[in-house]
């Protein structure tokens, strides 16, 4: 049962030395029952009192990475059910099958396909995530020479999904030392898959079947080793999508050890399309890990898209690159615009302007991700720090003409702007919807 | 330790709204479509009755949508130059549950066609497929106005879904579904106090809650769509509280949003980092459909025959009962 943070409080040392970077051990406590710092910040716990503390203040689902240096991945570590009550953490991690059938230059091949699924999103890199390579050939040995390529050749950490305990130990004597996640304990041979883990020190998948059988599994294997990942082992979506809520519920309100890691989810459509779907689902509903076979560039990116969007903070607004965007085949001549770099407000711009199908340029002026309104009432939108911007973005050596647009709303700035900048300022519509009409009457 | 599944007891669910009217009901659709009712967050099944599945509306055009790209264009065939024939198509090739209409052609910049030409339009839609229709204008408040009432009236008895009601501009399209018995869709600008208190507004007037969808608003996928997924989830779990005025079932414009993005529309000569362009479009229009569904969307509006394919399995797996 969770601890409130006067409990807590009472447990600790109570010397407010404030070497956790809490300003007093009351705040600490308050920080630890909210899952927001951990235990061993505090260096003077007592050893009594870590035992007592321990499970409640570990955080509700454990953190567990997969593989190593650049290749490694954070997963779990979630503290929430609704990304409106906080953020969502630990993006999931975007597994692309692969089969140990396949070898020479087919495996080369595809290693190489899943290295280039790899895309540039809002001046960030996404890619996928992790290569799952499975035991198809029931061989023990193909199996270890498969993964051992994958883990030179490919740009991922790995899964490897065998139950046969002779093949994992071989697979796990090549590619241990990368940090794979060990893919899965079942009741059938979880001791022997546990003691493989231990001894390479890998994180650990339990498969069970359903939220008991799961639950009960996940109890004994724990009671080896504890760098687990949870498989329910249902696959039909809507049974799926049931038992992985429960699992995030249980695990966050109640704080229920054995679904208190991350969870891994397959998709098993028989064609990529539906995939994709249903690994949005998964994503959207609290898997850390999804594993499909579709590995097209375009059957990927959408997922990225999605991923990046829902994992994103609601705490921070999102933003675009303060700089000058160019919309279709600009020349010297385009016309110039600009805006905000609140994401919504950004794109919405960009629609209109790219619908005007005038080649174009907009400004997304550096306002912290604020509207137009926002931004202007706070003192990051005036007539004075667009025209620093104007000097600083470079958009003075893109085009010959010294004439920009400025948003409707914000259109007492014109005289500031104008003197400022020595550019002439044109008052655009107030909402972008109307723009098409007006870069129609101005510019085309 | 034994598993104790933890059920949330939800006070409310979301509103019946049921769109279209039969003959014996005043109208002349040969179905109707019912949404809402749900009494869980989506698709938890184990947790309270979901009575109507999330339901696709094609989007059809009265003006051939020349501007959209041709992937898109090809998919939909030459039925793009016909509402009625496109309409058709729709519901008997492509599955759709109900037609979504846009009368763009009363925009003076796209035809300015007259209240009663739409009128003809609606009509010729309504004479080529038995499902509900939904009809919105061209977002100019003051033509739409005319161009809706007109709609309204002509189809008196049908159940239409009519938009847009929005905060600055409500009363007229409210007053002409009161009277000629339609549903209205009442849009607010991706915020949830706004969709609130406009449902207060509108109720005001005496139209009533099962008369009204609301359009939250949407971002497609990569373009704010995180916005939409959680004012969709706040909305579901104030309904799911017992909040009236959250409670209506909602639509979203999918294809419109998901057709915008850049992503939907490159080539992949120019794009090649982003892989073929068909393929990627649709799953750009399914992946928002089935994102926003996640988060409680009841009416997804669509444009790809394909994505809609896709989608509508989606929820058919998801609508299997589950159990713990």
């Amino acid at each position: 049962m969770a601890l409130t943070g006067l409990d807590i409080f009472k447990l600790l040392p109570k010397k407010n030395c404030k070497e956790c970077g809490q300003a007093t051990c009351l705040a600490f406590a308050m920080a630890l029952a909210g899952a927001k710092t951990s235990l061993d910040k505090c260096p003077y716990v007592s050893e009594a009192a870590k035992e007592t503390l321990g499970g409640a203040a570990a955080p509700p689902i454990k953190l567990i990475k997969v593989g190593k240096g650049e290749k490694e991945r954070e997963i779990g570590d979630e503290v929430v059910i609704f990304r409106h009550d906080k953020t969502f953490y630990h993006p999931t991690c975007l597994a692309i099958r692969v089969s140990d059938k396949l070898s020479g230059a087919e495996l080369d091949a595809k290693v190489e396909k899943l290295n280039g699924l790899v895309f540039e999103r809002v001046g960030q890199k996404v890619s996928i995530d992790l290569i799952a390579v499975q035991n198809d050939s029931g061989n023990a040995d193909t199996f270890a020479n498969t993964v051992k390529t994958v883990a030179a050749k490919g740009n991922y950490a790995l899964v490897l999904i065998s139950e046969n305990t002779d093949a994992m130990a071989k697979a796990l004597e090549a590619v241990g030392d990368t940090n794979p996640l060990v893919y899965a304990a079942t009741e059938a041979n979880y001791e022997k898959m546990a003691e493989l883990a231990k001894k390479y020190n890998c994180p650990l998948a339990v498969r069970g079947n359903g939220l008991e059988a799961t639950a009960a599994l996940v109890e004994k294997v724990a009671a080896i080793y504890k760098e687990l990942v949870i498989d329910v082992g249902t696959r039909n979506l809507s049974q799926a999508l049931a038992e992985i809520t429960q699992t995030r519920r249980l695990s966050i309100k109640k704080k229920f050890r054995p679904f208190g890691y991350p969870v891994i989810a397959f998709t098993t459509a028989d064609n990529p399309r539906d995939e994709v779907v249903q690994a949005s689902v998964y994503i959207a509903k609290f898997a850390s890990i999804v594993v499909l076979n579709a590995d097209e560039k375009s059957q990927i990116i959408p997922l990225t898209a999605q991923r990046i969007n829902l994992f994103t903070d609601p705490q921070k607004p999102s933003q675009v690159e303060p700089k000058v965007h160019e919309i279709g085949a600009v020349t010297k001549d385009s016309p110039v615009y600009c805006t905000t770099n609140f994401s919504l407000t950004y794109y919405t711009v960009e629609g209109e302007i790219s619908a005007s199908k005038i080649p174009s340029y907009i400004i997304a002026c550096p306002t912290d991700g604020t509207s137009v309104l926002t931004a202007w009432a706070s003192g990051k939108f005036t007539g004075e720090k667009i025209a620093e911007f104007l000097k600083t973005c470079g958009i003075e050596d893109k085009v010959d003409h010294r004439n920009i647009v400025i948003p409707g709303y914000v259109a007492v700035i014109k005289g500031t702007l104008e003197e400022k900048s020595g550019w002439k300022v044109m008052v655009g519509p107030g909402e972008a919807s109307g723009l098409p009409a007006f870069a129609k009457s101005h510019f085309a | 330790m034994a598993v104790q599944v933890l059920k949330d007891r939800n006070p409310g669910k979301l509103t019946t709204v049921t769109l279209g009217a039969t003959k014996e009901q005043g109208g002349t659709r040969t179905k109707t479509i019912t949404v809402g009712g749900d009494a869980c967050l989506p698709f938890l099944h184990f947790e309270g009755e979901i009575p109507n599945r999330p339901v696709i509306a094609m989007e059809v055009f009265d003006r051939a949508p020349v501007e959209w790209n041709d992937e898109l264009k090809n998919a939909l065939g030459d039925v793009i130059n016909d509402p009625a024939a496109w309409a058709k198509k729709c519901v008997e090739e492509w599955g759709a549950d109900m037609i979504f209409l846009r009368l763009q052609s009363a925009d003076p910049e796209l035809g300015n066609s007259s209240p009663e030409k739409c009128v003809q339009t609606v009509k010729s839609v309504l004479a080529a497929v038995g499902v509900p229709v939904a009809v919105v204008g061209c977002k100019i408040d003051e033509i739409d106005n005319k161009v809706i009432s007109a709609v309204a009236e002509a189809c008196a008895g049908e159940n239409l879904l009519l938009g847009f009601a929005t905060q600055d501009n409500y009363n007229t399209i409210v007053a002409a579904c009161m009277v000629h018995k339609h549903t209205v869709i009442a849009q607010s600008p991706l915020d949830i106090n706004i969709c609130k208190q406009l449902n207060i507004l509108i109720t005001e007037m005496g139209i009533p809650a099962d008369r009204i969808i609301i359009d939250p608003s949407i971002g497609g996928l990569g373009y704010g769509i995180e916005y939409s997924y959680s004012i969709g989830e706040r909305g579901r779990l104030g309904a799911l509280q017992g909040d009236k005025m959250l409670s209506m079932p909602t639509i979203g414009t999918v294809g419109f949003e998901a057709w915008k993005a850049k992503e939907a529309n490159v080539s992949a000569e120019e794009f090649p980092g982003w892989g073929d362009q068909a393929e990627r479009g649709i799953l750009w229009e399914a992946i928002t459909a089935s994102t926003l569904i996640q988060s409680g969307m009841s009416i997804a509006v669509m444009r790809h025959p394909e994505a809609v394919k896709l989608v509508k399995k989606n929820i058919e797996e998801l609508m299997v009962p589950s159990s713990l």
